[in-house]
């Protein structure tokens, strides 16, 4: 007789002493793990159950803010934690985002300040409805005396800290700065090209009559520049030529450009039309691609550093956030208190949003709602890697899907959605209808991505 | 989402043979380029799964004769427990217990304590190697079965009319109201759902994590025989008196299999680990074993008295209880065996229950006088996984791993045939059968159907039954007189009539007259 049978031993298992870990043996074998895909399943929905559940965007507001409506921000390329607001009083501020205090302030305009960037190499750089461009130092050593609060709004005519005045002939509407050169470019009545060495402008670059608000350069292609226009145009420029290049007016006007940093030829705009729009410079045709759900005007917009996030802010107070290759956000973020939203950024690190609003407050966001700032341990960095695993096999269960996307509206957003939506199809219909009634072919169906697009013209 | 399978004869393979070996071209390139990334990775699962067999610190046991003069089915368990090692002979059980008997049994999921229940009222729970009692009970009542919650501290014992959970202690926590007169009892680990069955008929889903009645079945069967569950999808193999075996699920009123398996009521079943077998014991004398995936019977053996209880060992043994016989069967699902593999005799005593001890080379044994344990090499799985089922587990693993399933808990609905119905396409659904357009066509019919039927809606009322008819029912002894035979005939006559009435009608709307009615008659 042979025989064998089972016999473990308890030694080899069960710890002797109690500081010491029990053995964990596994065995892979399907048949000792049944359910298999029932429990990979319930933990998927669990995970997005959690996230849901942890989701807290906010992270709080920067110092006090300002006294009056944030309209522009300026993102500081060289760090992660500095950025710079300017509001509608005329006031412009530097934060520190790790303390999220004020490090310095500037009474830089008389009325609002339009326009705002910080250049690589010289500071800050403001322009406003006053006919002048500012440029302001950073640096601790060019200021002699401690300012508060009060002595900023006082309206001494402290000049500490502004460099240079740049003086131009009508009031400056944008303005952004070459990526390494010592060039900027301002919007307005014209559009100008200006040497930071020279106090007048080099050139001018209009094509048209018409005012432009809003100016970008590009940060990757650094020579290319985009510009958008009251007359509903966006047109893009070429610096080494001094020329605009190409133009396409749009149904409604684009209220902010942003360029994406990783695909050079990739730019979005933001409308008037409750849309953003992402374009390829090379074909202005037709759109790449379409960001719906806001219910009013997208008035800024920026990419981030990744490219593939874009963020956008409307005059419907709320905060989108959509993945570039969608046509729908991820998510929306909004406080009761947060009014028009009229600057939104990433920061250079894309991990956190920037927003400033009428409401005088410039407020800072996750750009994902539900992470952690903190640093994770390695046993809980692999358990988020499994749980996103999980969601991402299970996103299109039903409960899955529908615990992800459900999110709380503000009533008055939710209203306006629904009506919006009733509005379109009612004038899909409508067309439909006209299509019906009349010679096949004299309605043509034009593609949604070239919808908005009233006529395109490229420079000789 | 559903990974192909790498080789088909890989134990690590999932969905074997559902999908075609060669992707065909998508038309979409990047969903091209993630199809193939999804493939890639599962082969390289496959690969580094199967790389981890080396790693599997314990074998299989074995029982081998000595030359052809040897036959192991003749092997006593005398000597087997002098050939063994010690720990193994320790695990060779006897408790005479001759008062309150006959005794069923239950083993918790880790085989480390067992719980039994005699006829006549005695439960007791206790780890059975180290002969630690947990605790014993004198319950003055029948008790029909005995079984373990998810751990060794909650288990259900089914009474003469109730049936009670009792937590590690021996105290009565609950008192099921519903689960009344029963005598089968299982619980589903994974879905924590006690399952219930008993003269009634019905078959009762109990969730025990929140107390809730999830679901309760009439299967108008008559009382049920016989009930276990199949561990691999969940589903309740249930035997009736009739000879017929059905398969239930706790979202489905009907049965979702139902076989003809033995002529005379079925006496107990057995499904083995994967869900693959299912034996079955019936009152005609026969032990016939069914592939579950094509439901086919593979083999049926014949046995001197019906089977009183019969389990399937995790490697695939069959043991067979029959009067004071025990009988193990070795490969039986592969070929026909002419010999059991092991046979083991308790004399002047009747088998009431056996059942393997998970991880171990032991079968528990409950019989009329008292419990015992058979040593059967070869039977159980050697390699456990800790993280899902561990034997040496700690009081602080044991608590933890409570949490950890109740918050894995799987909703009832995940209960199916195919266990991984989930995240898969449909194909019966409309959306996927049909285009865009005939979806909109179906639609509109129904809307149009759903108008039509609001505009004459009234109240519904019951078609009036004739007197004949009536009289009939009324009287359905059979006994033919004078009357009943008028009746009948004339009955029948109506509905004659009634049928040409009909055939006339439906003749009208079929041909339209070609002749219009001024012309018809002439023709």
């Amino acid at each position: 007789m042979k025989i064998k049978t089972i016999s473990r031993s308890a030694d080899t298992y069960v710890p002797a002493r109690n500081t010491q870990e029990s053995a964990m043996p596994r065995n892979l074998d399907p048949a000792l793990h049944p359910f298999e895909r029932a429990r990979e399943y319930t933990k998927a929905v669990t995970a997005t159950k959690l996230e849901r559940m942890f989701a807290r965007p906010f992270v709080g507001q920067l110092g006090d803010g300002h006294r009056d409506g944030v309209y522009c921000i300026a993102k500081n390329y060289k760090t992660t934690n500095q950025i710079a607001s300017g509001s509608g009083d005329g006031i412009i501020k530097y934060w520190n985002m790790t303390s999220r205090q004020e490090s310095l302030s500037f009474k830089a305009h008389y009325g609002m300040v339009t326009g705002l960037l910080i250049t690589p190499r010289r500071g800050m750089l403001s322009c406003g409805d006053d006919k002048s461009i500012k440029l302001w130092s950073l640096e601790c050593e060019d200021f002699g005396e401690e300012v508060d609060d009060l002595d900023v709004y006082r309206s001494n005519k402290s000049s500490q800290g502004l460099l240079k005045v740049f003086d131009g002939e009508h009031g400056f509407l944008g303005l952004d700065h070459h990526f390494t050169d010592d060039v900027f470019v301002t919007g307005g009545a014209a559009i100008q090209l200006w040497d930071m060495n020279r106090s007048n402008y080099v050139s001018n670059l209009s094509w048209g009559a018409d005012n432009v608000s809003n100016v970008r350069f590009n940060k990757t292609e650094t020579n290319i520049l985009a510009s958008c226009g009251s007359d509903n145009s966006i047109v893009l420029y070429d610096i080494r030529t001094n020329t605009p290049v190409q133009k396409v007016v749009t149904a409604l006007r684009a209220n902010d450009i942003s360029w994406n940093p990783m695909e050079a030829f990739n730019f979005a705009t933001g409308h008037d039309d409750h849309n953003a729009y992402l374009w390829d410079m090379r074909d202005l045709s037709k759109s790449l691609n379409i960001y719906k759900d806001h219910v009013s005007a997208v008035t800024s917009l920026d990419f981030s550093p990744t490219g593939q996030e874009l963020v956008t802010g409307s005059y419907d107070k709320t905060i989108r956030i959509y993945r570039t290759r969608e046509g729908h956000s991820r998510d929306i973020y909004h406080t009761k208190r947060m009014q028009r939203v009229f600057a939104v950024c990433f920061t250079t690190d894309s991990r956190y949003i920037l927003s400033g609003s009428d409401d005088a407050n410039v407020r800072l966001w996750r750009a994902n709602a539900s992470e952690k700032s903190n640093v994770k341990s390695a046993r809980e960095q692999a358990k988020l890697n499994y749980d996103n695993k999980l969601k991402e096999r299970y996103k299109y269960m039903p409960e899955v899907r529908r615990i992800a996307r459900h999110r709380h509206l503000p009533i008055v957003v939710k209203k306006a959605l629904q009506i919006k939506r009733v509005e379109l199809e009612s004038l899909k219909k409508r067309e439909e209808n006209n299509r019906r009634n009349t010679r096949e072919g004299s309605v043509p169906r034009v593609p949604e991505k070239e919808k908005h697009i009233r006529g395109t013209a490229i420079k000789e | 989402m559903a990974p192909r399978p790498a080789s088909e004869t890989s134990k690590y393979a999932r969905d074997v043979g559902k999908f075609p070996k060669k992707v065909s071209k998508a038309k979409n390139k990047r969903l091209q380029q993630g199809l193939k990334k999804v493939d890639q990775e599962y082969q390289e699962f496959v690969k580094s799964a199967e790389a981890t067999d080396v790693l599997l610190q314990e074998e299989a046991g074995f029982l081998e004769a000595d030359g052809p003069m040897e036959r192991t089915m003749k092997f006593r368990q005398d000597d087997i427990v002098e050939a063994v090692d010690v720990g193994t002979a320790n695990k060779k059980l006897d408790l005479q217990l001759t008062e309150l008997g006959p005794y069923t049994l239950d083993f918790n999921r880790n085989g480390r304590k067992l719980l039994i229940g005699g006829k006549k009222g005695h439960v007791a729970s206790m780890d059975w190697r180290l002969g630690k009692l947990g605790c014993e009970l004198f319950l003055n009542e029948t008790v029909n079965a005995v079984k373990y919650l998810h751990n060794d501290n909650f288990f259900a014992v089914a009474q003469k009319k109730y049936t009670f959970i009792y937590d590690g202690s021996g105290t009565e926590l609950h008192r099921l109201k519903k689960h009344v007169e029963l005598t089968l009892l299982d619980f589903l680990p994974y879905h924590f759902l006690l399952v219930s069955a008993g003269y009634s008929g019905m078959l009762r889903y109990h969730d025990v994590s929140t107390g809730a009645l999830v679901s309760e079945i009439r299967t108008k069967l008559g009382p049920t025989q016989a009930m276990k569950q199949n561990p691999w999808n969940a589903v309740m193999h249930l035997g009736h008196g009739n000879g017929t075996v059905t398969m239930w699920t706790p979202s489905q009123k009907d049965p979702v299999v139902k076989i003809q398996s033995n002529r005379g009521p079925i006496r107990d079943l057995a499904v083995d680990r994967e869900g693959k077998y299912m034996v079955v014991s019936g009152s005609d004398k026969r032990v016939k074993i069914w592939d579950l995936r094509k439901l086919q019977e593979l083999d049926t053996y014949v046995i001197p008295t019906p089977a009183r209880s019969v389990d399937i060992s995790d490697r695939g043994l069959i043991s067979v209880g029959w009067g004071p016989h025990v009988s193990v069967w070795k490969d039986a699902f592969k070929t026909h065996q002419d010999e059991p593999y092991m046979t083991h005799l308790l004399p002047s005593s009747k088998i009431e229950k056996i059942k393997y001890v998970p991880f171990e080379d032991v079968l528990g044994i409950g019989h009329m006088k008292g419990v015992g344990s058979m040593i059967v090499p070869g039977a159980g799985e050697a390699n456990f996984d800790a993280m899902e089922i561990n034997p040496y587990e700690s009081a602080k693993q044991r608590q933890e791993q409570e949490v950890r399933t109740l918050l894995n808990k799987l909703s009832p609905d995940t209960i199916a045939l195919d266990p991984n119905f989930i995240g898969m396409v449909d194909k019966k659904a409309r959306n996927v059968r049909l285009n865009q357009t005939q979806i909109q066509d179906l639609e509109d019919e129904e809307k149009k159907e759903k108008e039509r039927s609001s505009m004459n809606s009234g109240p519904s009322y019951k078609p009036e039954q004739t007197k004949l008819k009536k009289y009939l029912q009324k009287n359905n002894a059979n006994i033919m007189d004078a009357r009943r035979m008028r009746i009948e005939r004339n009955l029948k006559l109506e509905e004659e009539r009634k049928e040409k009435l009909k055939a006339k009608e439906l003749e009208g709307e079929g041909e339209p007259d070609e002749l219009l009615p001024a012309l018809g008659r002439f023709a």
